[in-house]
């Protein structure tokens, strides 16, 4: 039951920073709050016997993204002066957003609790014990395709929605 | 040797950019040409269906009959988005580059998708082709496709997320991400609370994937403002892959009982008849289109609601209609905007003297939509209504009948406006499309036409590619 608690509390701090990373005026700032995050979800997946995917969460999404989203920010143009202020003028507004967000889901995890609902079995101890190498190569092979597949795409992405070309020169 | 259909256009995104020779954006759109007429005749190929390629990779990809219906759809209108790519004289030489190899990307997640049977997997080639269509819409960067994209990426994360934590759910009680377990799982615990919420959102999300209404927000704008080819694209198939295929797949899997049916009756019965209401008023050719997707899907919706395999038959036989004679609509859109400048259809008036082949596929296309016999779109419409009918749902049939009369109203202004009438002064210089969206309106005519005389022969064909 303590561990739920702390699932919960863990659960509305990613929730609360989440909002903040991209609603943040700086945006090297949204990247920090960002690896804030992963850094969140990296413990709560150790809590909740996941150590892999917590691992390479740290690793990768804490660390990693961040590092390239930081380095590729700082070479980028900092904000101007307006949209300072429209942020600014909406933080109150975020605030109260966020406290109501997290009390309608409290309430409702408390509904839950409340009645009793009859949780389905959690998955068998075979997938348990799955080790790094299963879970990146022989359990999911398929994903690999598709995760070159969305680096490719990303790739385009970038080159056709922030590269100028010569007829935008 | 189905698993090539994913591998050859990855190997070719990266041949053309590997900068070992010079190429051009025209060798790129042949490149992607032919890789989409290869595509339409290789599944024609006796070895197609082969899995030693798939074994050797140990891979969980399978491929029946259903696979093989969306595959040759995809084919078709990819090929006809090229076909209008290479035509167009507003995207500049460097990003119809881009775009073929966002569409050879695009077709990579597609193809994999149909082959997929794992409900994690599925998420995941849904996303590459949702990350694939937010360029493509915004691919010329005006204001409008940008903000259509934002609206996309915006609700589409929606959909995402609803999606992944009905898989997690999903993975939580079944142990494993693959469909015959799910399945399983489904039988003992179909009734749980928990899982009929993670039901209930895959539902969602994919009806947002769709552009079923009332999720249908971010459509019309997308369909409207993105870029011609990219209209071809998205409206001929990219929604019908990710939201209405994916449905179907989960079909097999989910436990359908009679509540579920009800929402997806009731969901479909909506997008029919508000979206054709919707069509009624537009006065953008293509924002028109986009409503008469929604209204058409809606008609595929409604007849998976009938709970039966006929309903499965019928929808999956619409979808492939549908792909075409809306492909069909959006490239005689692009036919138009091309000529006339604009998109806006109280500026058009008297062009079928000027565009006989535009004007006169268009007939065709939307007396397939209408459901007017013998066209495609009438054997389709007819095979829903029979499917509701027999499983009891004879309200929902006489009501997918009635809703034909607002498509044959709004097609029938919108013919009237554009294509009949007298040809105002400016236009009478103006001469029919380029050769290859010509080639792409007659392709997509005689597909529509042949179905629909074929009926006989398509419906056999079709009922064996279902016992596989």
């Amino acid at each position: 039951m303590e561990n739920l608690y702390i699932h919960i509390f863990l659960l509305a701090l990613i929730v609360i920073i989440s909002v903040f990373a991209v609603s943040h005026y700086r945006i090297i700032r949204g990247a920090i709050l960002l690896g804030a995050v992963s850094f969140l979800v990296s413990i709560s997946l150790f809590m909740l016997k996941a150590p892999i995917a917590a691992m390479f969460e740290l690793s990768v999404c804490t660390g990693l993204i961040t590092v390239i989203f930081i380095s590729v920010i700082s070479l980028t143009n900092p904000v101007y002066a307006g949209q300072k202020k429209i942020n600014e003028m909406s933080m109150v507004k975020k605030i109260i957003i966020l406290f109501l967000i997290v009390a309608v889901c409290g309430f409702f995890i408390y509904l839950f609790d409340e009645k009793n609902i009859n949780w389905i079995p959690v998955m068998n101890d075979a997938q348990k014990t799955v080790t790094t190498k299963d879970s990146l190569w022989n359990l999911r092979h398929v994903d690999l395709i598709g995760q070159a597949l969305i680096l490719l795409t990303g790739i385009f992405a970038v080159v056709v929605l922030f590269k100028k070309g010569k007829e935008e020169k | 040797m189905f698993l090539l259909l994913v591998l050859i256009p990855l190997f070719l995104v990266l041949l053309l950019n590997l900068n070992l020779y010079k190429v051009n954006y025209k060798i790129a759109v042949l490149i992607a040409g032919l890789f989409s007429l290869f595509q339409m005749f290789f599944i024609f190929s006796p070895n197609f269906f082969s899995t030693g390629l798939v074994d050797l990779l140990s891979l969980r990809f399978e491929c029946d009959g259903i696979s093989w219906i969306m595959l040759f759809s995809i084919a078709i209108v990819s090929f006809a988005a090229i076909c209008v790519l290479y035509a167009s004289e507003t995207i500049a030489s460097g990003k119809k580059f881009h775009f073929v190899n966002l569409v050879l990307l695009a077709l990579a997640g597609m193809n994999g998708l149909v082959f997929v049977r794992d409900i994690f997997s599925i998420y995941v080639f849904i996303e590459i082709i949702a990350a694939t269509s937010y360029v493509l819409i915004a691919l010329d960067k005006t204001k409008k496709s940008l903000e259509a994209s934002f609206k996309y990426l915006v609700i589409s994360s929606v959909a995402t997320v609803m999606m992944l934590s009905a898989v997690a759910i999903l993975f939580m009680a079944a142990g494993s991400t693959d469909f015959i377990k799910v399945a399983q799982m489904y039988k003992e615990y179909g009734a749980n609370p928990l899982i009929v919420v993670a039901s209930v959102f895959f539902i969602v999300g994919l009806f947002i994937k769709g552009g079923v209404m009332p999720f249908h927000g971010w459509l019309p704008d997308a369909y409207s403002a993105s870029p011609n080819p990219t209209s071809v694209f998205l409206a001929g198939i990219v929604t019908k892959t990710t939201g209405i295929y994916t449905l179907v797949r989960l079909y097999a899997i989910f436990d359908f009982n009679y509540s579920m049916q009800l929402v997806f009756l009731v969901f479909g019965s909506l997008s029919i008849v508000i979206a054709a209401i919707g069509a009624i008023n537009q006065d953008n050719f293509k924002r028109m289109l986009a409503y008469s997707s929604i209204s058409q899907v809606g008609y595929i919706v409604l007849a998976f609601g009938s709970g039966t395999i006929l309903g499965v038959f019928a929808g999956m036989f619409h979808l492939f209609n549908h792909s075409v004679f809306k492909s069909l609509l959006f490239v005689n859109a692009s036919a138009l905007e091309s000529r006339v400048n604009t998109n806006q259809i109280h500026n058009m008036s008297g062009l079928a003297s000027r565009m006989p082949v535009t004007s006169t596929t268009s007939v065709i296309a939307f007396l397939s939509t209408a459901g007017i016999p013998p066209l495609a779109g009438f054997w389709s419409k007819l095979l829903i209504v029979l499917a509701l009918w027999f499983s009891g749902n004879k309200e929902f049939a006489v009501l997918a009948l009635l809703a034909s009369i607002f498509t044959l109203t709004y097609f029938l202004i919108m013919q009237k406006k554009i294509f009949f009438g007298q040809l105002k002064e400016k236009f009478n210089t103006i001469k029919e499309a380029r050769f290859t969206i010509r080639l792409a309106s007659l392709f997509l005519c005689a597909i529509t036409i042949l179905t629909g005389l074929f009926f006989p022969i398509i419906l056999n064909f079709m009922a064996f590619l279902f016992s596989f």
